[in-house]
């Protein structure tokens, strides 16, 4: 442990919008890799947490601040650090035995080696046999399996890994996940240390030494948690439980200044919207005031009900608080006597109120009303929205954010969108 | 693409000793090898300018001119190849090349082939002297002319669109571009291309008259090929000549279908991304065939491995190199430079074109041409609409029948190859004999090679409505033109478009061979732009010629830019 692997400090991230503005996506943000460390980077996609791992991958540049790989300055891809995507990238018309071997024939390693040491890792990883398959022919658990191996070919100091398991399912991710950690353990693997980028705060909490929480809007590190539980880890211990439920309470807190619930301070336009859809809302809320919770859930309960990711359902509480349907606090989330009564509400009345909630909390939702009912011909193209949003948001994100106010908007019947005409108005009869 | 033989790799232990696969490619294998070598040694014979190559119009040589031609053919495409690889690579990976580079394939693409042809034929021939070779590289070159730019522009694009996760981690594993280009870049765009070479080998049939009976600038050179052959007969008005270049052309493209295309198609397959449903893989006998042939395969697999040690070529790229700030700074610098360098250039063209019109053509001329030229645009327009009208319901249905659907791409595909100068002797004498305008009866000839092409990618694009839109719709009981007017036409409105943009394309290259029909000594002329830029090559008058074509490329660029790319952009916001 006295050695650091990979150390970042003061790194800040900007990316141009089109117009020509600057936005940040990582701002100071300080980071040190330890030599035999597993870290995991958690965070809400969206948050710069990517990017942050694409830095140290060499892939981008850091507008500012110092990336250092055993003392020496990143800025390029280094052979020491390497790195698994969440979609395996696997090359298609590659064999797995080629694939594998793509990083040491880059090297220009002799075929007779490329060809031992692949054979080597394919036995390691539970692939031998596999090598003269396509990766069309593997599963998804297989072929990230063969992203693995590719990776851990090269002998790599460091091993990035993004979100390597979320596009399996959740049975083939853990085997997976648990394999790599034996690896690990039992030093099979040359790996010095891994970086976990991920959303799942379990899978997080069951592989790191720390864990990291990450925070978006810009990216910055907000929240360390160490795990000093040996591995193989029990997910139904006290101890992981109170861990996750200490992580899960960390994710959900906001930074004091955008507290929703402080009426005082209210939100600007152009607020990073959740991207939750009215369905999944509403059915979170059912979830949480029907038998078992009856208007008060313990947060990994809840995912475990809905048989859904955190990342799936985190906008959706963020929405519920939003409106003033539910509050969060430490790992739970309670429905407020509003809450309750929306619940019970007749679809027609459900509606009625949503639009009410929105006109009352949310400014952009604010903003288009009543700059709809200004405007004489009751019309507004989206493009000037946009351009307002522009101000505070990346042309993407804007285009999410008003895609979402348009949503809800639609469903509270605060106004309507003409989708060919990219105009909203206001809805009929309603002048 | 190093792996020809992928499954048989590992069993590398039965000798060399040849089965009985091996005793049938043989024979196969030395007779195309003597046929090329053959075709290849005619193509140097001594030439001088004004001698008459004699092209006989008995059917018995038809497989000789038949040979030359499909090597003539297969060395442009070859070049075409090339040039799509160093352009693509280039256009791919350099920022301010490509600012200049693709509005260029943009005008290489609209210029006609006789205007390559004029400008070329000169040079190759001075290249050359006193050698056939030098008209042979001057035909090549006119072939290469209609077959290169869509290649190298598909192999563009594809590049551009390689998916970002495999960039980064060719990246992270720190390939070379040159690794790159093979192992990652040409792998993702094989089926793109391999479908654009298809496409490119049709075009090249399309003008193959043009290209191989030379009559530019007061030359009057016919090199030895189906299309002289072609030309020939027409100015013989021979009938039946005509009839055997058919058959010629026919055997043609399904000789080098067969041995060439559907092996290549079939070996291609697993470059396919990804797996879209309802796409068959295709099959191969010659492929079949290779891969149980014992030679075949050690031949094949030393093959690839010697193209795997080239994959070492260019050294490693050193790790060190800065990716920072200043590299870009420095980029941008260089790609103001280009650009002010590109509105200098545009500024000159533009300086010298005023000039050239002032001095050498005059005004008058140069209005009468935009006037001709919008004569032509009418043409064109109104054909493509009414080859539309008809075609799209007859695409729709053949492409909701599957059974169907993949034969008639094939034919689809001969149809776009066929030469329209052989529907020369049945429009001459439907016109002359019932007295009919030239004017309008002439034009049905500019999309009679092009309106396939709205075919078969509505054939496509139909064949690919999602079954179970199309249960859906019979569920809610939509029927007649209600179904047509949300379902199927909505559909397959995107692959329709694509088809219409390379049919209006062509279509305006068509229009020189299609405008100015001749048969004996017959000559029917419809006014337009294209009958205007022949009969100035007839004449040999270069300022004219130039005038023309230039026209010509002003009248295709805005129409693609004001008029398909607007519908193009339309098509693909609905699509979603």
């Amino acid at each position: 442990m006295q050695d650091f692997l990979l150390e970042l400090t003061a790194v800040d991230k900007n990316f141009q919008t089109t117009d020509g503005t600057a936005r940040k996506v990582l701002e100071n943000v300080d980071f040190t890799l330890h030599e035999g460390e597993i870290v995991a980077l958690l965070g809400k996609s969206g948050s710069g947490k990517s990017t942050l791992l694409r830095i140290m991958a060499g892939l981008i540049p850091a507008d500012q601040g110092k990336v250092n790989y055993r003392g020496r300055s990143i800025t390029s891809p280094v052979a020491g650090i390497a790195m698994v995507f969440q979609s395996f990238a696997l090359f298609p018309w590659l064999t797995v035995q080629q694939n594998v071997e793509l990083g040491l024939e880059a090297q220009g390693v002799p075929p007779d080696t490329r060809q031992k040491r692949a054979d080597e890792v394919l036995e390691l990883i539970g692939l031998s046999g596999f090598g003269g398959a396509l990766p069309r022919e593997l599963s998804g658990g297989m072929r990230q399996r063969v992203g693995i191996a590719r990776a851990l070919v090269t002998n790599p100091d460091i091993l990035l890994m993004d979100e390597a398991f979320s596009a399996l399912d959740v049975l083939t991710g853990e085997t997976l996940r648990d394999d790599i950690l034996e690896l690990w353990e039992a030093r099979k693997i040359p790996t010095k240390g891994i970086l976990v980028v991920s959303h799942n705060i379990e899978e997080a909490v069951m592989m790191a030494d720390r864990v990291l929480i990450f925070s978006s809007d810009p990216g910055r590190i907000r929240a360390e948690i160490k795990v000093d539980l040996p591995r193989p880890r029990n997910v139904d211990t006290l101890e992981v439980r109170s861990l996750i439920d200490e992580v899960y309470a960390l994710m959900t807190m906001r930074p004091a200044s955008t507290q929703v619930t402080d009426l005082s301070l209210p939100m600007h336009i152009g607020y990073r919207l959740p991207d939750a859809d009215i369905s999944r809302i509403e059915g979170v809320l059912d979830l949480i005031a029907d038998a078992p919770f009856n208007g008060r859930a313990d947060l990994p309960k809840l995912a475990e009900e809905a048989e859904l990711s955190d990342d799936e359902l985190f906008p959706a509480y963020e929405a519920l608080s939003l409106l003033g349907l539910a509050h969060i606090d430490k790992g739970d989330i309670t429905l407020t006597r509003l809450g309750t009564n929306y619940h019970l509400a007749e679809q027609a009345l459900k509606q009625e109120l949503f639009g009410q909630l929105l006109l009352e909390h949310v400014p952009l939702a604010r903003h288009i009303r009543s700059t709809l009912e200004n405007e004489t011909t009751g019309k507004l193209p989206e493009k000037k929205l946009l351009e307002v949003l522009h101000e505070s948001l990346k042309p993407h994100e804007a285009e999410r954010v008003l895609n979402v106010a348009i949503e809800w908007g639609r469903y509270g019947e605060v106004y309507e969108y003409d989708y060919h005409a990219g105009v909203l108005h206001l809805p009929d009869g309603n002048d | 693409m190093f792996e020809l033989f992928t499954p048989i790799l590992h069993q590398n232990n039965n000798s060399l000793k040849p089965n009985r696969w091996d005793w049938i490619l043989l024979p196969f294998v030395l007779a195309v090898l003597v046929l090329l070598a053959y075709a290849a040694m005619q193509m140097t014979k001594p030439f001088h300018i004004g001698e008459v190559t004699p092209i006989s119009l008995s059917p018995a040589y038809l497989p000789y001119y038949l040979l030359r031609t499909i090597l003539r053919m297969f060395t442009a495409l070859f070049f075409s190849l090339l040039f799509s690889f160093v352009f693509a690579a280039v256009a791919a990976k350099y920022k301010t090349a490509e600012k200049f580079m693709i509005p260029m394939l943009d005008i290489l693409q609209s210029v006609p082939i006789l205007g390559f042809q004029a400008i070329a034929i000169a040079p190759f021939i001075a290249f050359f002297p006193g050698n056939l070779l030098g008209v042979e590289c001057a035909a090549i070159f006119a072939i290469f002319t209609s077959q290169a730019w869509n290649m190298a522009f598909s192999l563009y694009q594809s590049i551009r669109n390689v998916p970002p996760e495999l960039n980064e981690a060719s990246r992270v594993f720190q390939m070379t571009g040159w690794q790159r280009f093979w192992r990652l870049e040409l792998p993702f765009a094989m089926p793109g291309l391999l479908w654009n070479m298809m496409m490119s080998m049709s075009g090249g049939w399309f003008f193959l008259v043009a290209a191989e009976a030379i009559s530019v600038a007061g030359q009057d050179i016919k090199l030895p090929g189906i299309g002289a052959y072609i030309a020939v007969a027409i100015e013989t008005k021979n009938g039946s000549a005509i009839a055997y270049a058919i058959l010629a052309m026919l055997t043609g493209i399904l000789l080098y279908d067969q041995l060439f295309f559907r092996p290549l198609l079939a070996w291609a397959d697993k470059f396919r991304f990804e797996e879209t449903q309802g796409d068959t893989a295709q099959k191969s006998w010659l492929l079949d065939w290779g891969r149980k042939s014992n030679w075949v395969r050690a031949a094949t697999e030393s093959f690839w491995m010697h193209m795997r040690k080239t994959l070492g070529w260019f050294g490693k790229r050193p790790s060190d190199k800065p990716l920072a700030h200043p590299v870009f700074k420095h980029r941008d610098r260089l790609a103001r430079i280009g650009e002010s360098l590109l509105f200098l250039l545009l500024a000159i063209t533009v300086y010298r074109l005023v000039l050239f019109i002032h001095r050498d053509v005059g005004w008058q001329e140069a209005l009468h041409v935009f006037g001709l030229g919008f004569i032509t645009l009418f043409r064109v327009m109104l054909l493509i609409g009414l080859a539309s009208l008809f075609w799209v319901p007859v695409a729709i249905w053949i492409g909701l029948r599957p059974r169907y659907a993949q034969k008639i791409q094939a034919v689809a595909q001969f149809l776009a190859a066929f030469p329209v100068n052989l529907m020369f002797p049945v429009v001459v004498f439907c016109i002359v004999r019932l007295d009919l305008n030239p004017g309008i009866w002439l034009s049905p000839l500019m999309v009679f090679g092009t309106q396939w092409y709205i075919l078969f990618n509505v054939v496509a694009g139909a064949s690919s409505i999602p079954n179970e839109l199309r249960l859906a719709a019979d569920n809610l009981g939509l029927k007649g033109w209600l179904k047509w007017k949300r379902v199927y036409l909505p559909a397959v409105f995107p692959s329709f478009v694509t088809g219409a943009i390379t049919a209006s394309g062509g279509s305006w290259n068509a229009s020189i061979v299609s405008e100015y029909v001749s048969w004996g000594k017959t000559r029917l002329i419809a006014d337009g732009l294209g009958s205007y830029i022949k009969q100035m090559t007839d004449i040999g008058d270069f300022h004219r010629i130039a005038l023309g074509i230039g026209v010509m490329c002003i009248f295709v660029m805005l129409l693609n830019r004001f008029f398909w790319r607007k519908l193009y952009i339309l098509a693909e916001d609905k699509g979603h």
